[in-house]
């Protein structure tokens, strides 16, 4: 199938752009229908210097057999896009899903929408294409029957996998029309008939994903699964402090020890993001290389780097927290108000870093064999790898091939291509023999672009009728090397809730220079930000006595679209906020009578253009143990599109934020990452985790994605319901920082 | 280096591979067999179990010394001729995974645990699970979809 792909590319490359070229039609071998979809885009033309190139995205097949062959474009993390991208496609092509076959996509040069997983947009940005693709794939079956039957397209109409004719009753099978179809003009994209929503068949259904029996039987899926002919086995040692360089190594012992194929420094490059210097031990399999990393030793060029800790980061962030930092937004007169009311709360919220901790260890395997660079790697972000493995090796945009794996987790960390530069860096050494670099756990914990720690430190006071009069967050954070600039997923919109909301408000950010490399970590800011903001405003409704649910929904105040000037959407619609909260509120009971030690806590986020709200109920025993009983979420993310996978997400989110609220802590110490495994930092564990419960509104808005927006309003749920249950305010994370005892 | 004759999923392989190698790296590395899968190397996170005479075992932990008078079942030798196990039908029809990378080991835990207990209440299972980690937090699935295999 590739080589059908790279003869349609040819065979379209340099023809003049128009909307109808959206879509191709063309037969297959032995019969059958091939329809590409086809983007143009303006990067591509840029490069090649064409009028306009196009190249194929994905494609629809279905063969002699009616057999349908579905293209899954972007990469597969765990958060269903295999399953549900192609789903839309199906929908609209009147595909029984039994019939369908989903393969997965490579990385194709100058594609329209990127082929990446992150920032929950896959959904959004596809949703009306792939509804296109689908229904051009429908009409031409249709205009096919008609010609076949000699009666108006009008009257003929497809149905899972059959065109019908609705007056004579007779049906005619996909496949025996596809050949037919494969000679007709193809329809305008854009004036293709689209399914009434009313009618769908399978979007909104419960659909398993379409790896789960490969999963189950223990197939090679992965990146790290990956097997080729005379395969080599590698890891990769660095310097355990950041920013350090390899001197010299004892590498003629590592080469003279049984099974070592070859050791070697690699001098790398200064780019944070790139291929970072370090040492590559090559071996006949993996454990080889491990063992051998035992018995390296390494004399490692590094700056002085005591600055570089934990506790001297805190000392210095609550010392700057109280003081001024730069202003990003003032409205109203926030300062006034504190002077003139005498409730007046004051607290400090502090999170750690947090590494990604992907289950499968970062890992790629590459081959440089004829000037041709070929990688598989679990990359979340296959053209940025493209791009720095091009750079690094001086090679030209078509010798530098990325085939994306299934990926064992993401959660932000691939997105960053350092592990793909390193094996390409091996394997362009050990030019001719296929490569495989796999870290170990420890490697992979202390190597990681760690979501960043922060402070916030809140002043708000309350109103006489009980609502927010002032909000004032002075916010530190990090920069990587740098006091002037945040680090990746570091920052702060100035438009984050409640800002917008309160007449009287104000943000400051105060930056730390760190050593240490940040990265997106699945919602980056709002992870972090939601514990903070909706911490501090259940201390408000506190502060004021009032419900939390009640003052919330007072907070967001009539339903309306409040504009908004960040990226993280384009407006924030209280009134879907409102009605996912009351949602969570209803379903979990809210405001229900509990025994001493338990409580219920609320809040919401809007992130990813999600609207998610949680309430937690907990169990705080007087000895401080805690049980998390439940966890129930209202969800608003539009129509659905796979409501197991959906459902997936928000379990899976909900969970995931509890287990880094519980348990889980990066501290640096001299520059360097203390933990090491799941010993030192702990993932939860089944017997903590708790019954939760999603609920969704689909509101008639488009449909967006669901990877990220459940995570960040459930910790504040949590930690709001310890302080119902307890009076203890969480202001700390981890929360196995506080002691929750009480009597 | 030293031969080995391991007995997995109803085969004889031989290997020649160092003698500390674990179980997991004659698997992945040597036999091909990469269903059983790499998470933490110091049996903590449970992706790598296997059963060994039946029983769940991590395989990272295992010289593959300590394994070759056994009988070593992983991932891919659960199901006969195509058919699946009750486990994992029921991870497929609960919708399990997410990423997945965990689940080999998962279900090779929970099959061994209903080896053992054809009913296992909540905290039974707990227990039992309590060696796997999910990245993806599938938990509450997981739990579902061993007592509907329990029932089956």
């Amino acid at each position: 199938m590739t080589d059908t792909i790279s003869n349609l590319q040819s065979s379209i490359n340099n023809r003049k752009a128009s909307r109808r070229d959206f879509v191709k039609a063309s037969a297959l071998a032995g019969g059958g229908l091939l329809l590409s979809a086809l983007f143009p885009t303006s990067r591509a033309s840029a490069a090649t210097g064409a009028s306009s190139v196009f190249a194929p995205n994905f494609y629809i097949k279905i063969d002699s057999q009616g057999l349908v062959t579905l293209i899954s474009k972007n990469p597969e993390i765990g958060q269903g896009i295999k399953t549900s991208l192609p789903m839309i496609i199906a929908e609209e092509l009147e595909a029984p899903w039994e019939n369908v076959t989903v393969e997965q996509a490579g990385l194709v040069l100058g594609l329209k929408g990127w082929q990446g997983a992150g920032g929950s947009g896959a959904t959004p940005s596809h949703y009306m294409d792939f509804r296109k693709v689908g229904a051009v794939g429908r009409t031409l079956l249709e205009q096919a029957a008609a010609q076949k039957w000699n009666v108006p397209v009008e009257q003929c109409q497809a149905d899972q996998g059959y065109v019908k004719h609705t007056a004579s009753k007779k049906k005619l099978a996909y496949k025996d029309l596809v050949d037919i179809a494969a000679q007709l003009e193809v329809p305008d994209p854009d004036s293709v008939t689209l399914k009434d929503p009313k009618n769908f068949k399978l979007l909104g259904r419960r659909v398993t994903g379409v790896d789960n029996h490969a999963i189950v039987t223990g197939k090679p899926l992965f990146g790290i699964d990956q097997q080729h002919d005379g395969l080599l086995y590698a890891t990769f040692v660095r310097c355990p402090v950041f920013g350090g360089k390899p001197r010299t190594a004892n590498l003629d012992t590592i080469k003279s020890m049984s099974g070592i194929v070859d050791a070697f420094i690699v001098e790398g490059t200064d780019d944070a993001f790139g291929l970072r210097p370090g040492i590559a031990i090559v071996a006949r399999d993996t454990w080889t290389s491990f063992k051998a990393q035992q018995s390296l030793q390494v004399l490692w060029k590094q700056e002085d780097m005591s600055e570089q800790n934990s506790l001297l980061y805190r000392e210095k962030a609550l010392q700057l927290a109280k003081e001024d930092g730069k202003q990003l937004r003032s409205d109203g007169d926030v300062a006034g108000v504190l002077a003139s009311t005498d409730k007046v709360v004051e607290a400090t919220y502090e999170y750690p870093f947090l590494s990604h901790t992907n289950l499968e260890p970062q890992n790629t395997t590459a081959l440089y064999k004829d000037g041709l660079m070929q990688i598989w790697s679990p990359t979340q972000n296959a053209i940025n790898g493209h791009g720095l493995v091009k750079e690094l090796f001086q090679l030209s945009d078509d010798k530098v091939k990325i085939d994306m794996t299934r990926i064992g987790g993401g959660f932000g960390r691939r997105l960053m291509s350092d592990f793909i530069c390193e094996a390409a860096a091996i394997a362009h050494k050990l030019e001719g023999t296929p490569v495989k670099v796999t870290w170990t756990r420890e490697q992979d914990m202390q190597h990681d672009y760690y979501r960043a720690a922060g402070w916030h430190h809140f002043k708000g006071a309350v109103s006489d009728d009980g609502k927010i009069a002032a909000w004032s967050d002075h916010f530190v954070t990090f920069g990587l090397n740098s006091d002037e600039q945040t680090g990746r997923g570091a920052n702060m919109s100035s438009d984050e809730f409640p800002i917008r909301f309160i007449d009287n408000a104000q943000l400051s950010q105060t930056i730390l220079n760190t050593n240490v490399p940040m990265g997106w970590w699945r919602a980056p800011g709002s992870c972090a930000i939601a514990f903070a903001t909706q911490g501090f405003i259940d201390e408000l409704a506190a502060q004021a006595g009032r419900d939390p649910y009640q003052f919330r929904l007072d907070l967001l105040g009539p339903d309306r679209e409040v504009e908004s000037g960040n990226r993280r959407g384009p407006v924030y619609d209280s009134g879907r906020m409102k009605n996912v909260l009351t949602l969570a509120a209803q379903k979990a009971g809210w405001g229900k009578k509990l025994p001493k030690g338990s409580g219920q806590g609320i809040a919401f986020h809007f992130s990813h253009r999600g609207y998610v709200a949680v309430v937690a109920e907990v169990t705080v025993a007087p000895n401080g143990s805690l049980t998390v009983d439940k966890l129930v979420a209202g969800v608003d993310v539009g129509p659905l599109i796979n409501l197991s996978g959906a459902e997936n997400q928000v379990q899976g989110s909900m969970i995931d934020a509890l287990n880094a609220a519980w348990q889980q802590e990066v501290t640096i110490e001299g520059g360097r990452v203390r933990q090491t495994n799941f010993d030192d930092n702990p993932m939860l564990r089944i017997g903590q985790s708790p019954k939760v419960e999603v609920y969704f509104d689909q509101s008639d808005n488009p449909p967006t994605g669901l990877g990220e927006p459940a995570f960040p309003p459930t910790t504040p749920a949590i930690t709001n319901a310890i302080y119902a249950a307890t009076g203890k305010r969480i202001r700390t994370l981890p929360l196995s920082k506080t002691n929750l005892s009480w009597t | 280096m030293s031969q080995y004759t391991l007995h997995i999923n109803g085969t004889t392989r031989t290997v020649d591979v160092a003698d500390d190698t674990p179980l997991l790296w004659v698997l992945r590395d040597h036999l091909g067999l990469v269903g059983t899968k790499f998470g933490c190397g110091k049996g903590l996170c449970g992706a790598c179990t296997v059963h060994l005479n039946g029983a769940a075992m991590r395989s990272c932990q295992l010289p593959v010394g300590a394994a070759a008078s056994g009988k070593i079942t992983t991932i891919e030798g659960l199901a006969k001729n195509g058919k699946l196990t009750p486990v994992q039908e029921a991870w497929i029809e609960h919708d399990v995974p997410q990423c997945g990378y965990c689940q080999a080991g998962q279900i090779m835990s929970a099959t061994a645990l209903l080896a053992n207990n054809r009913k296992p209440s909540d905290s039974e299972i707990d227990a039992a699970m309590s060696g796997n980690l999910c990245r993806c937090a599938t938990y509450t699935r997981i739990r579902e979809a061993i007592h509907t295999a329990a029932k089956s």
